[in-house]
């Protein structure tokens, strides 16, 4: 991990003497153990704060709105492919930015790791091959850090950016996975089961709007729960009005989401928010054969319209 | 100093004696998450764990909570206030720095601007708080007028010592509470103990935050180009609020539908564009710059100038759940930094 924060710092470094962006997004490390945090650097002096490590989990994406100045970008696979939408949704141009790209083995859940603990915190913890040594007051414990990834990190099939100018360190094997196994497990439960799933879940959520706020794709002017000339749906926990904001939130992201799990990491509260997004992702790529985020060039099949398109929904007189 | 003792292995019995005249709430560990809840019975209260996700402060001020509903016809306006509670509830297992939020909202809510709401609440309410006998290393009560065995806002404070609890009786109600429940008074020797247990305690601590000067420093840098650099990476959420014991700001809002509806209080947060949004469109604090800098500005310079007292506890659960690690006790100790700022 070393070797890659010292290339990243390198890259940086040269980037900025270049004078080829005003800005790099990227790492530094965090206040707690097992936690990085974004950094924005725009002097050759502040390089040096950049690194990368297992807990870089926030999608960085999120920060490339709404900017107007060159910027490079610090990116893992999930990061690169929301750049991707971003672009094809006009929120920023490609000759904007300059994706340094980082083939990514997964991020390490801070929560699982503390879980697995019973309580007991963690007051340093370093990364050596393949393992995280977590040292306590009172205890000392080594753990498989591939065992303790993000959820979202355990279903990933584009570890690898998908798009970057400048790629640090090798490219990773792709996980062999069967796409899409959990939600398959999931749609066999009965509608019952499901609801009341989704039910127990949404209890817990407190709208506090994390997940909306650090998704790379969240990016309206008024999100429609803002909305109050006409609101569309109450403000408290009602349940039916937080199902509303996350049923809603998730077909806006339909064929936009890139999988990526800030969503979930965000959530303070443990709710499954990417079950919903993860079925539409599959509808959408069973549908369409499109996941979102892989190429500038394929179109979005939700935002397009052609005469042959099936329409076996209308219903005909 | 008014204390009695109780073995560790009775409080569950204790609790079962309460839960018959109170609404109890304790620490409860449901899906994952160790929140207070309702418990019908001593052995269910968790005594030994972290601090809660949510700050217990939804017991006087509710995420959201009705303050009349209304039905109307041609010629008529019914109001309906929704009634009290029927029975005082207790929360058991609280935390000094959560105990001592409750003295900030009482001063935000039955100062100049009586809340009926919050008041009838809190004169219901019996606050039974357990030491922290192992303060995180993102705590940092101490820097905030606190400790991790602070009796603000408490009725009675266990302090742990071995298997038994040296029962502190802080209020009035506390010593109601205790009456004819049989514990015997803690002697010389055990409140030495505590008194030990309380000093090693505070000794372990991190030194947190530094607050002395502090307001000056924040009143003179509102304008200072820092506050872009301290809160560029703020994705703006509410989980900073949300949990946040101290923060109190609502929003009021109808709920109408044809000729009824009801008109409820609901928690706001400043880190949403919507809390200052003006009618006209103009928003004065358009970027989360401005609403971070509100959040900071509120607890530690605006709110000792209207109630006295730093709007925080110290309790790090933003430092903890914070999505992006924009930990508070940075942000403060880069402005106490600040050179040329008095």
């Amino acid at each position: 991990m070393q070797e890659l924060t010292n290339m990243i710092r390198e890259v940086a470094r040269d980037l900025l003497k270049q004078k080829s962006v005003d800005l790099i997004i990227g790492f530094a490390q965090g206040t707690m153990p097992l936690c990085s945090t974004p950094c924005f650097v725009r002097q050759d002096d502040e390089v040096d704060r950049l690194i990368w490590d297992s807990f870089c989990e926030n999608n960085l994406a999120k920060y490339l709105v709404k900017r107007s100045n060159k910027i490079a970008i610090v990116a893992k696979g999930c990061d690169t492919r929301a750049v991707v939408e971003l672009i094809k949704e006009n929120q920023i141009s490609r000759d904007q930015i300059v994706i340094i790209g980082i083939p990514c083995q997964g991020m390490v859940d801070r929560r699982l790791v503390e879980s697995a603990l019973n309580g007991k915190e963690i007051q340093e913890a370093e990364e050596m091959n393949g393992e995280l040594i977590i040292k306590g007051k009172i205890f000392e414990k080594v753990l498989n850090r591939d065992e303790f990834l993000c959820l979202s990190c355990k279903t990933c099939t584009h570890r690898n950016p998908v798009i970057y100018d400048i790629l640090v360190g090798d490219p990773v094997t792709e996980i062999d996975t069967k796409p899409y196994l959990d939600v398959a497990k999931f749609e066999a439960l009965t509608p019952e089961e499901q609801g009341e799933y989704f039910s127990r879940e949404f209890a817990k959520c407190i709208r506090c709007y994390a997940c909306r706020n650090a998704c790379p794709l969240c990016y309206c002017q008024e999100c429609f729960v803002d909305s109050s000339k006409p609101q569309w749906i109450g403000k408290t926990t009602n349940a039916s009005d937080t199902a509303i904001f996350h049923i809603m939130r998730a077909f806006h992201l339909a064929g936009r989401c890139v999988e990526c799990g800030a969503c979930e990491r965000a959530c303070p509260m443990g709710v499954d928010i990417r079950k919903l997004n993860r079925k539409l992702s599959k509808d959408v790529k069973e549908r369409f054969d499109y996941e979102a985020g892989l190429s500038l060039e394929q179109v979005a099949p939700l935002s397009t319209f052609q005469p042959d398109d099936s329409e076996d929904f209308m219903l005909h007189p | 100093m008014k204390a009695k003792i109780i073995k560790k292995t009775d409080i569950s019995s204790f609790l079962d004696r309460l839960v018959k005249d109170y609404e109890v709430f304790a620490p409860v560990e449901k899906e994952g998450l160790i929140n207070f809840e309702r418990i019908s019975s001593g052995n269910e209260a968790l005594f030994d764990c972290p601090n809660t996700k949510m700050s217990p402060k939804q017991f006087l001020f509710p995420q959201s909570e009705t303050l009349f509903s209304y039905s109307s016809t041609k010629d008529t306006c019914e109001l309906e206030v929704p009634p009290g509670p029927e029975k005082p509830q207790l929360i058991f297992g609280i935390r000094p720095c959560d105990a001592m939020s409750f003295t900030l909202l009482d001063k935000v809510f039955g100062g100049d601007f009586k809340d009926p709401y919050y008041l009838n609440r809190r004169a219901n309410t019996i606050v039974v708080s357990i030491g922290c006998l192992s303060p995180k290393a993102t705590c940092f009560c101490t820097s905030v007028g606190g400790g991790p065995f602070s009796t603000e806002g408490s009725d009675i404070l266990l302090i742990g010592i071995g298997d038994k609890y040296v029962v502190q009786i802080v209020s009035d109600n506390g010593t109601k509470l205790l009456d004819k429940k049989g514990l015997e008074d803690a002697g010389k020797e055990k409140l030495d103990l505590a008194a030990g247990v309380i000093k090693k305690t505070e000794a372990a601590m991190n030194p947190g935050v530094e607050t002395e000067g502090l307001k000056e420093k924040l009143d003179n840098s509102f304008d200072d180009p820092i506050w872009q650099e301290l809160t560029e990476k703020c994705l703006g959420c509410g989980v900073c609020t949300y949990l946040c014991p101290s923060c109190h700001c609502f929003d009021i809002v109808d709920e109408a539908a044809d000729s009824g509806g009801k008109r409820i209080r609901l928690w706001d947060s400043c880190q949403f564009p919507l809390f200052t949004l003006q009618a006209s469109g103009f928003n004065p604090r358009p970027t989360v710059k401005e609403r971070f800098r509100q959040r900071v500005m509120h607890k530690f310079s605006y709110l000792l100038d209207s109630c006295g007292q730093i709007g925080c506890v110290g309790c790090g659960r933003c430092i903890t759940e914070c999505p992006v690690n924009l930990d508070i006790r940075q942000v403060l100790n880069s402005i106490a930094q600040l050179e040329g700022v008095k």
